[in-house]
């Protein structure tokens, strides 16, 4: 399916950018402010709709740099690894682990911990699930 | 060290396809390093073992449930651990000649998880870890006997097998809870010392039932030993390592392991005795018709796992020893033949026995080793087989003439059976064979003349191998200390005497063989165990299809109605049962601010212009806005997290949505007035019943304990301010795991779905 519009592409190109920098913004905000994984995979993957209804799905899955079945599989094994870390570590299974604070400035404190990862893993996985069925629905014929 | 030896196998696995990323012919030899440097390091535990203080390795794992990650490398688990291992780096090395190149990076993985699951089940201290590495032996072996995956046959025997022996393990699962549960523990080590607690509580016959049911299954006991002669369609290899050394023989082990808890009662002797001298009569018997080298030897397998479970089921200290005697010597000997039985496949291009004759001369190395095996199967002076037929005819004779007579039955089916498979093919005049035949490869004769060579070794020295071997594992099966002596040498009695009726008598059975073969081909079972299997089979697929064209009608319409009908008739029957309802559905302090209100006029209008709209459009765009509406509330009373993804959610409902309306005809309206009364009945019905849910929830004390604990530890343990983020990333990650799971399910289901109309017809 195409729309042949060129006020919608014309906006799409200028809003892809920005919602998904603002979708990489809303995944760390979620540590502490409304935001996290789940919002910004739907929001990413609005985007790459977006993006496809401008455009092709071809298009598409060309700005995209795997295909989303490879994000749905790629985002369960990094939640996966991100729990096992916690087994590693004589925890139980995702428990959290954290690495110390890199203190940058006073006021920008960085904490990594397995719980990012999780979260990254369920921002693949909201992406890849999305876009199959986004993708697949445009491609049926 | 016990732990690491056990996972390097699966680690092993995983890395084996990258070996074969480029042509090499050493890639098996690598491999095979593995378990080789594994066997060096059982042995050099036989010491402590035998002293009485075995390694163990304890780490938690679900303390709660009683599973830990527990090893102990005990007399028994050694012996069995040795097996493994040893037989493994032949069989590895082995494979490596006889299958073809391109699919050993396909094979070497399985055969590994396999060998490393089985040294798990060997060296496992804890019951609930000893079934998931059994469980892993079952999958690992389904997978290589269908590993010749374009064969029908090698299909149905791997999926027969696994629905047999994973039957089998479900109820020994159950019969291990039972077990722990009447033991107070699932550590075995511990288990071991409770035998008369176990044994008087009243679970104990129960338990005793459902772990014999996983062990018969297992190791292929009447009625369930139709599998093991199905599952030949596995490569050689496969066959000589799972069917007839290792997997089969756990089911074995698991008796013998916990023969000092539940053996030694009435019920244990009269049960383990009486399948295991069945299966080893019926075992024996089948094999004299078969002419097929792997059929005799799976058949023969039968006898010998039958004759060990009889041991195991006797349970005097002379049985238990014959036992373990007899473990190792099966696996030198049946190992060896199964070998050469790959072997004379491989070079002459059949396994037919009455094909096969007078190859010594071409195949001087491998008859020898065939010889050797075969004698010692026979039980011949001076080969490791001779001492331990002999330890069993002691037994026999020990217990009453009843059993001597079926065991000298079974000696005498073994003589022929080592002559059919042993010596037959070398001796008498060369046949014409449908592949010229020549000496096998180095890889591929060095395993049955090892073999051959550690029988006859063991035969003529076995005082060390008693003491260090033998006299711990003997002791891990009685349950205390016992000393075992072999000697090769026990002067004229009356089980040598028998011993050499049976030979002679033997040697005649297999100079007759054709006639024997003709005489008892004619008798045909039809209503075996295994047409039982595939009538059952057959009635369940019957009943599964019939279930589904009932239930899976393909019309959605009525799978809505069920959904929607039984949630809300389940929901309105545990409402029903709240004492005091009505004072739950009380609305307290009614009070609304105006912008409420309108959100609320608002949802019920574009629900209702949902419902009326006469177009698709229309309708999305309706739903929509109630799906906006209803975010606002979320943020209104405190949820931004939720109303920001109600937000986003509803943006890509009306995408998805309008992509599939792309592909719909147009709008129409075909249900009669009735039937859309009916439905709205319904819908009413459901909403009701959220309404009175919703209100229930609101006015029920709830303990609040678990709120507090995620307001007060959200910073403090998990570093962050968003408490819902935090309880959906960390403190509830493993359902946030098990959602991401199911979406990616839906995910791909629907891919398939979409997908894979194509090329059908659509007929719904």
């Amino acid at each position: 399916m195409k729309i042949d519009s060129l006020i919608l592409r014309t906006m799409v190109r200028l809003l892809f950018t920005m919602l998904l920098l603002f979708s990489v913004f809303i995944f760390f905000r979620g540590h502490n402010e409304p935001g996290g994984g789940f919002i910004a995979g739907l929001v990413a993957a609005a985007a790459y709709a977006l993006y496809s209804i401008a455009y092709t799905t071809n298009d598409a899955r060309h700005a995209l740099w795997a295909t989303p079945r490879t994000l749905i599989g790629t985002g369960l094994l990094i939640a996966l690894a991100s729990g096992l870390v916690g087994i590693l570590r004589g925890g139980a299974f995702l428990s959290g682990q954290w690495m110390n604070e890199l203190v940058i400035t006073e006021e920008i404190i960085i904490k990594v911990g397995t719980p990012l990862f999780f979260d990254i893993g369920v921002f693949l996985t909201v992406i890849g699930v999305t876009l199959t069925i986004v993708f697949a629905l445009e491609e049926v014929e | 060290m016990i732990a690491v030896s056990v996972l390097s196998v699966f680690a092993a696995a995983l890395l084996a396809p990258l070996l074969f990323r480029k042509q090499n012919n050493l890639s098996p030899w690598l491999i095979a390093l593995l378990p080789l440097g594994l066997t060096i390091y059982y042995i050099s535990l036989l010491p402590s073992a035998a002293a009485g203080n075995p390694l163990t390795f304890t780490r938690p794992w679900a303390e709660a449930l009683g599973a830990s990650f527990s090893f102990r490398a005990d007399g028994l688990g050694l012996l069995f651990a040795l097996l493994i291992s040893g037989i493994g780096t032949l069989v590895v090395i082995y494979a490596g000649g006889y299958l073809k190149k391109e699919v050993l990076a396909r094979f070497y993985p399985w055969l590994l998880v396999f060998m490393g699951a089985m040294l798990g089940v060997a060296l496992s201290d804890n019951l609930i870890l000893l079934f998931v590495f059994w469980e892993l032996t079952s999958l690992s072996s389904f997978m290589l006997i269908g590993f010749e995956n374009e064969k029908e046959t090698a299909r149905a025997s791997a999926l027969q097998a696994l629905l047999v022996t994973g039957t089998g393990g479900l109820a020994m699962l159950a019969g291990v809870v039972l077990l722990g549960y009447a033991g107070g523990t699932y550590e075995i080590s511990a288990l071991l010392s409770n035998g008369t607690a176990v044994q008087s509580h009243s679970l104990y016959l129960p338990a005793l039932i459902l772990i014999l049911l996983g062990a018969f299954t297992k190791s292929a006991q009447f009625p369930f030993h139709f599998w093991l002669p199905n599952a030949m369609a596995a490569p050689t290899p496969v066959s000589a390592y799972l069917h007839s050394a290792t997997m089969v023989k756990a089911g074995i082990y698991l008796l013998a392991r916990l023969n000092p808890v539940l053996g030694g009662t009435d019920v244990w002797m009269y049960i383990v005795g009486s399948v295991g001298a069945l299966t080893m009569l019926i075992g024996g018997y089948l094999a004299l018709t078969q002419t097929d080298l792997k059929k005799l030897l799976a058949y023969s397998t039968l006898s010998a796992l039958g004759t060990l479970t009889m041991l195991i089921g006797l349970g005097t200290v002379h049985a238990l020893e014959a036992a373990v005697v007899l473990l190792l010597a099966h696996g030198l000997y049946k190992g060896a033949l199964f070998l050469v039985a790959g072997a004379l496949d491989h070079e002459t291009g059949t396994r037919d026995v009455t094909q096969l004759g007078g190859l010594f001369r071409l195949m001087p190395i491998t008859a020898v080793g065939a010889g050797i095996a075969a004698l010692s199967m026979a039980g011949l002076p001076p080969l490791f087989g001779f001492i331990s037929k002999e330890l069993i005819y002691e037994t026999g004779l020990e217990i009453n003439p009843w059993l001597t007579t079926a065991i000298v039955a079974m000696g005498l089916f073994n003589v022929f059976v080592a002559g059919v498979v042993g010596v037959g093919p070398f001796i008498g005049e060369q046949t014409k064979t449908p592949k010229k035949a020549h000496e096998a490869p180095f890889s591929m004769w060095l395993g049955p003349a090892l073999l051959a060579g550690l029988s006859l070794l063991i035969g003529l020295f076995p005082g060390g191998v008693s003491s260090l071997v033998f006299s711990p594992a003997t002791s891990s099966v009685v349950g205390e200390a016992v000393v075992v002596k072999l000697k090769l040498w026990h002067g004229v009695n009356t089980a040598f005497l028998l011993s050499i009726g049976t030979v002679i008598a033997g040697v005649g059975l297999f100079a007759a063989r054709n006639s024997v073969r003709s005489a008892l081909q004619n008798i045909e079972w039809k209503w075996g165990p295994d047409y039982l299997y595939s009538l059952a089979l057959e009635g369940l697929t019957k009943v599964a299809n019939w279930q589904t064209r009932i239930i899976q009608h393909g019309y959605l319409r009525y799978y809505l109605w069920v959904i929607v009908l039984i949630v809300t008739v389940g929901g309105a029957l545990a409402l029903w049962r709240i004492p005091d309802l009505s004072l739950y559905l009380k609305l307290k302090d009614f009070d609304f601010k105006i912008y409420e209100l309108v959100l609320a006029v608002l949802i019920v209008g574009s629900a209702l212009v949902a419902v009326r709209s006469p177009s698709r459009m229309g309708a999305v765009a309706a739903l929509g806005a109630a799906g906006y509406s209803i975010a606002l509330i979320y943020l209104l009373f405190g949820a931004p997290d939720l109303a920001m993804t109600q937000f986003a959610i509803e943006s890509l409902t009306v995408i998805l949505f309008v992509l599939a309306f792309y592909h719909l005809p147009k709008f129409q309206t075909f249900s009669s007035d009735r039937a859309r009364y009916r439905d709205a009945a319904i819908a009413a019905a459901a909403g009701m019943l959220m309404t009175a849910l919703v209100l229930v929830a609101v006015n029920a004390q709830f303990s609040d304990a678990i709120s507090n604990f995620f307001v007060d530890n959200a910073w403090d343990k998990a570093y962050g301010k968003n408490i819902v983020n935090v309880i959906l990333v960390d403190f509830r990650g493993l359902d946030t795991m098990g959602e991401i799971t199911v979406l990616g399910i839906a995910g791909i289901g629907v891919y398939a779905l979409l997908k894979l109309r194509k090329g059908e017809g659509s007929d719904k």
